[in-house]
């Protein structure tokens, strides 16, 4: 796969995401206060739950469902939990985001 | 180049105080660690259970070598510190080894005291301190037969228990005729003493030991008056003394521990002191609880952070002996400004006393049935007014039922199997085995580690009596005051304070007014600073939806697979032909999976997906719905009964003054979620005394009830005041419910509110004091003309649907 654009960073809330709605399911693409972007598959590591759903910060995002915190960069649970999600490569370039979905399991 | 920070004394607040440094500022230092004990770090309060057979010395184990090389820390075991050059800033030990410091903690905790009598140190006499002794009380066990215990206290017991179960035959000396008497008041301290003598202890109670005997090996134990028993092993546990040794040579200001201030400095501003051989304003702490306190605080100095203080710690007491449950805190003897307030059930093996004083728990002591020991210490270190509650106190919280976990109060008795935490399905054994092998402390760890007691939290009480039954102390409650959440120091209320009086109107003012660690906040802070600052401004505060948690940012309640749930608002409970023929329309059209009436007499419209909200609102709000505010911390439900319209009972209308006091609330946000309901008559049918306003109709006017809750842990209301007209409860109302807004601490029921602030004070507030009602209602009306926007609505009609909607589409 290449790089597709999915919309303007202006259209994620800062300390907020959004879905990008694929074949293979939903990622969540996450906006942090200093604009960094990551995205990673809406679906935790516990329970499946929609960490697009959960609240931001930091680099960090609490999952709605049962609050565990999962780490964006790498998509990994903060300890003690443990278990990651799979995560995309994401960047922007002139206030676009473009995402490269993974696709390896 | 780093700075080079020492450590001497290898033990568990000196090792806490490196952990928590390493946490703030991994870089800061070169560390180097001197401890005269050949070991890591242990910990030392599983000492006893490693006597007693039930743990392994690999158990208790903290820090092994690795994790000193693993963060570059040298360490020197088995070398005793004997020398601090001040001047040159160099420690030495023993055997010559030195290392210059820029800073140096001390860490050397205490020394056991041994009593000055003749024979005292004949071989086969012992104190109880570290991995050393206890090797040789277990060589002992194999070898001998008859051991004695001088000194009747914590650790003396705890010996005496591990030495029967290790076969031998045991007698307990006690100078006083109490045991562990600075823990137990007479009565419970005689119960204790059954308990034991039950299991095959032996006890000399007031006697005074006045010679150890023999001539190469300890024979005897001779006591004043002449009687003398025989004895292969003689333990000393009589007491400790802080170990200032080292400092004083150093010319530290010692008294009867090394002096420190606030922020656990000693009088050498390079030197910092934490653990058992410290004083801090006059006390010198003997448990691990308060140590860990220090050592946090130091900590923070350490990274040169600098804004933690010291402030001393309360402290509780718990035995750990297998089968035996006790609790103490406080003053608990009393005295002539004291009262008491006393439970013994000796058949059941129960016996409570709590000392009051000017209204307040001053102490208490129990014995047998230790769960709301917890409550009590905290009622205790809030020294919040317990007059409201003293009716009930004895029976504890939970007297009143608390869901999930029925009847179960002896925590030592509990099976390992039994449940604890009903909402995660865990059990005692499960928490036991992850105190001890992941070595956890704190009740905030233990819900990390375990679940136990993070969901709906009403095993709470189980789970710190367990932690208090392994470890030994209170490692929950000691911080005099509770911090709002890891990002700040400061308290819910102080926080509260400061954005009023500060005039503090955004988030991010206010994150930086109090210095917030987390630029960003964290998922716990950020909602309810949000809450404070929308109640205190409510015309001026803009909302921040990223702060809220997702239901109350989506406006429906998310469910386990990601859909949500719609509860348009039944006022009062009462609907009609057409607005059923609407929703069941609405169902339809969105193919709703699942329609079904709450337990809040409403219609839930359940696995909606996101996307398909705003359309559904659109429906709902053209056929004169607004939301419900299920997902709300805010005004739920009015439940009301058919009232005097039809019922033959009925003695007001009760359904048209739920439906009033329901338009009145609506849209108002609060601490947490606040349910009313009218009843028509004291039958109740809406069960209004269950609930956080309840109304109770009776033939002359209408009672107002406040505080219940159903739930978690059942409270019924108290009785606020009986008013005569409709009116006035529609203004009790909105300034109880003013009054609940501005001082709830944020996801505080009124329950827990009003047993904070007292009934009498409310009373005071909305019943005695007509025109501070008036106030507090007419604040009330001013925020809900902001409050009152139906969501729904709103988002129905905005341009900006990119909550609802997918950012794109792709493959
Ligand atoms: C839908 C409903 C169950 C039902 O099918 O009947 C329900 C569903 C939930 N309740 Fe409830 N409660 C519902 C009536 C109740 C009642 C009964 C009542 O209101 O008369 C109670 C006990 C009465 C009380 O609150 O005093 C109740 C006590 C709780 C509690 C415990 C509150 C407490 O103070 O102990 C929680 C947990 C919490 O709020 O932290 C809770 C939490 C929840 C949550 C929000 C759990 C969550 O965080 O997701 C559930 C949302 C499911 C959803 O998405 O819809 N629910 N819940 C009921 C909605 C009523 C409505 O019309 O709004
Ligand atoms: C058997 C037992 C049971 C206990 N049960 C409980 C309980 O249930 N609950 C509770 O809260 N507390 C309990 N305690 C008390 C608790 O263990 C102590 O409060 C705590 O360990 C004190 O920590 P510390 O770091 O101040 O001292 P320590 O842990 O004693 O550490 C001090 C270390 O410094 C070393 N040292 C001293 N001088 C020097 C020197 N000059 N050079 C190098 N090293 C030196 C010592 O060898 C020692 O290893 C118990 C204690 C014992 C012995
Ligand atoms: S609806 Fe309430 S009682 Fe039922 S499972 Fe959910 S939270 Fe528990
Ligand atoms: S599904 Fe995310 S925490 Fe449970």
């Amino acid at each position: 796969m290449s790089w597709i654009e999915v919309g303007e960073l202006a259209e994620i809330p800062r300390l907020g995401a959004r879905v990008v709605r694929t074949a293979g399911g939903n990622i969540a693409v996450f906006r942090t206060a200093t604009d960094a972007v990551f995205a990673l598959d809406d679906k935790c590591p516990h329970k499946g739950g929609p960490l697009s759903q959960g609240i931001v910060f930091e680099n960090r995002v609490a999952c709605p469902l049962h609050n565990w915190v999962i780490d964006l960069q790498e998509g990994c649970a903060v300890g003690p939990d443990t278990g990651c999600t799979r995560k995309h490569e994401v960047k922007v370039e002139a206030g676009k985001v473009f995402l490269l979905p993974s696709t390896a399991a | 180049m780093r700075e080079k920070l020492v450590l001497i004394g290898n033990g568990m607040a000196g090792v806490r105080t490196l952990e928590e440094l390493l946490k703030l500022a991994p870089d800061a230092y070169d560390i180097t660690v001197f401890g005269s004990e050949p070991y890591g770090n242990y910990n030392r309060i599983l000492l006893s259970p490693v006597l007693a057979g039930e743990k392994t010395i690999d158990d208790i184990m903290l820090n092994d070598d690795a994790w000193y090389s693993s963060n570059g820390i040298t360490l020197h075991k088995g070398k005793k510190v004997t020398k601090i050059d001040r001047r040159k800033r160099i420690v030495t030990t023993e055997d010559g080894t030195d290392a210059s410091y820029d800073r140096l903690l001390l860490a050397t905790g205490s020394n056991p005291f041994v009593i000055p009598v003749p024979g005292n140190n004949l071989p086969g006499v012992i104190t109880f301190r570290d991995i050393y002794d206890v090797d040789r009380m277990l060589e002992a066990s194999q070898n001998y037969k008859h051991a004695v215990v001088i000194g009747g206290g914590l650790l003396g017991l705890e010996a005496a228990n591990g030495l029967k179960l290790r076969g031998m035959n045991v007698t307990v000396v006690h100078l006083m005729d109490t045991l562990m008497e600075r823990q137990l008041d007479p009565v419970a301290g005689a119960m204790l003493k059954k308990s034991l003598e039950d299991r095959g202890l032996h006890f000399l109670m007031a006697h005074s030991t006045e010679a150890i005997v023999g001539d190469e090996h300890v024979k005897g134990v001779r006591f004043k008056g002449g009687l003398e028993i025989a004895a292969d092993l003689v333990v000393m546990a009589v007491g400790i003394r802080p170990n200032t040794d080292l400092a004083k040579s150093a010319g530290l200001h010692c008294e009867r521990g090394i002096v420190v201030n606030d922020t656990m400095q000693t009088y050498d501003p390079r030197i910092y002191s934490v653990g058992e051989c410290v004083q801090h304003r006059g006390i010198a702490y003997g448990l691990v609880a308060p140590l860990f306190e220090q050592a946090k605080v130091c900590a923070n100095h350490l990274a040169q952070l600098g804004y933690s203080r010291y402030e001393g710690s309360l402290t509780s007491t718990k035995l750990k002996v297998t089968g035996i449950d006790l609790f103490s805190a406080g003053d608990f003897i009393g005295d002539d400004s004291t009262e008491d307030i006393v439970l013994k059930d000796a058949a059941r093996g129960v016996y409570k006393k709590i000392v009051l004083k000017d209204n307040k728990i001053h102490g208490a002591v129990m014995y047998g049935d230790t769960v709301d020991g917890a409550w009590y210490f905290q009622l205790m270190r809030d020294e919040i007014d317990v007059s409201d509650l003293r009716e009930n106190l004895m029976f504890g919280q939970h007297h009143l039922g608390d869901s999930g976990h029925g009847q179960t109060n002896r925590v030592a008795a509990m099976e390992d199997s039994a449940e604890v935490c009903g909402c995660n399905g865990i059990c005692k054994g499960d928490i036991v085995k992850a105190i001890i092998g992941k070595k956890l402390f704190t009740l905030e760890e233990v819900r990390a580690h375990t679940k136990a007691s993070s969901s709906c939290g009403s095993c709470t009480g189980l789970v710190e009596q367990l932690l208090a039954h392994t470890l030994g102390g209170d490692y929950s409650q000691t911080p005099k005051k509770k911090s709002m959440c890891g990002c700040t120091e400061f308290t819910h209320d102080e926080v509260r304070e400061g954005i009023r009086v500060n005039r503090l109107k955004t988030m991010q003012t206010a994150r930086d007014f109090f210095q917030w660690k987390n630029p960003d906040g964290c998922q716990s802070c950020r909602p309810a600073l949000n809450y404070y600052l929308l109640s205190t401004w409510p015309s001026e505060y803009v909302d921040d939806a990223q702060s809220r948690f997702i239901n109350e940012r989506a406006h429906a309640n998310i469910q386990k697979d990601g859909t949500y749930s719609v509860i348009p608002r039944i006022w009062g409970g009462e609907t009609n032909p057409a607005e059923l023929r609407a929703i069941a329309d609405v169902a339809e059209k969105y193919e709703v999976p699942t329609v079904k009436i709450t337990g809040g007499q409403r219609i839930d419209l359940l696995g909606v997906k996101k996307e398909d909200l705003p359309k559904m609102w659109a429906d709902l709000s053209r056929a004169g719905f607004v939301s419900g505010h299920a997902y709300g911390k805010a005004l739920r439900t009015v439940k009301t009964c058919v009232g005097k319209t039809w019922c033959r009972f009925g003695t007001q209308d009760s359904t048209t003054l739920g439906i009033k006091l329901e338009k009145l609330t609506w849209g108002s946000w609060t601490p947490h979620k606040f349910k009313m309901a009218a009843s028509g008559c004291p039958r109740n049918c809406a069960e209004a005394t269950i609930k956080d306003f309840g109304v109770v109709c009776v033939d002359s006017g209408y009672e107002l009830h406040v505080g219940g809750n159903g739930g978690v842990k059942v409270r019924a209301t108290d009785l606020l005041c009986k008013v005569e007209t409709e009116e006035e409860v529609l203004e009790y109302c909105a300034a109880f419910m003013q009054l609940y807004r501005e001082e709830g601490r944020y996801l505080e029921r009124t329950a827990p509110y009003l047993e904070r602030v007292g009934l009498s004070y409310v009373k005071q507030k909305i019943v005695e004091d007509p025109s501070g009602r008036k106030i507090l209602a007419e604040r009330f009306y001013e925020s809900q003309k902001y409050a009152q926007v139906d969501p729904w609505k709103q988002h129905a009609e905005a341009e900006d649907q990119g909550e609802f909607v997918p950012l794109s589409k792709i493959g």
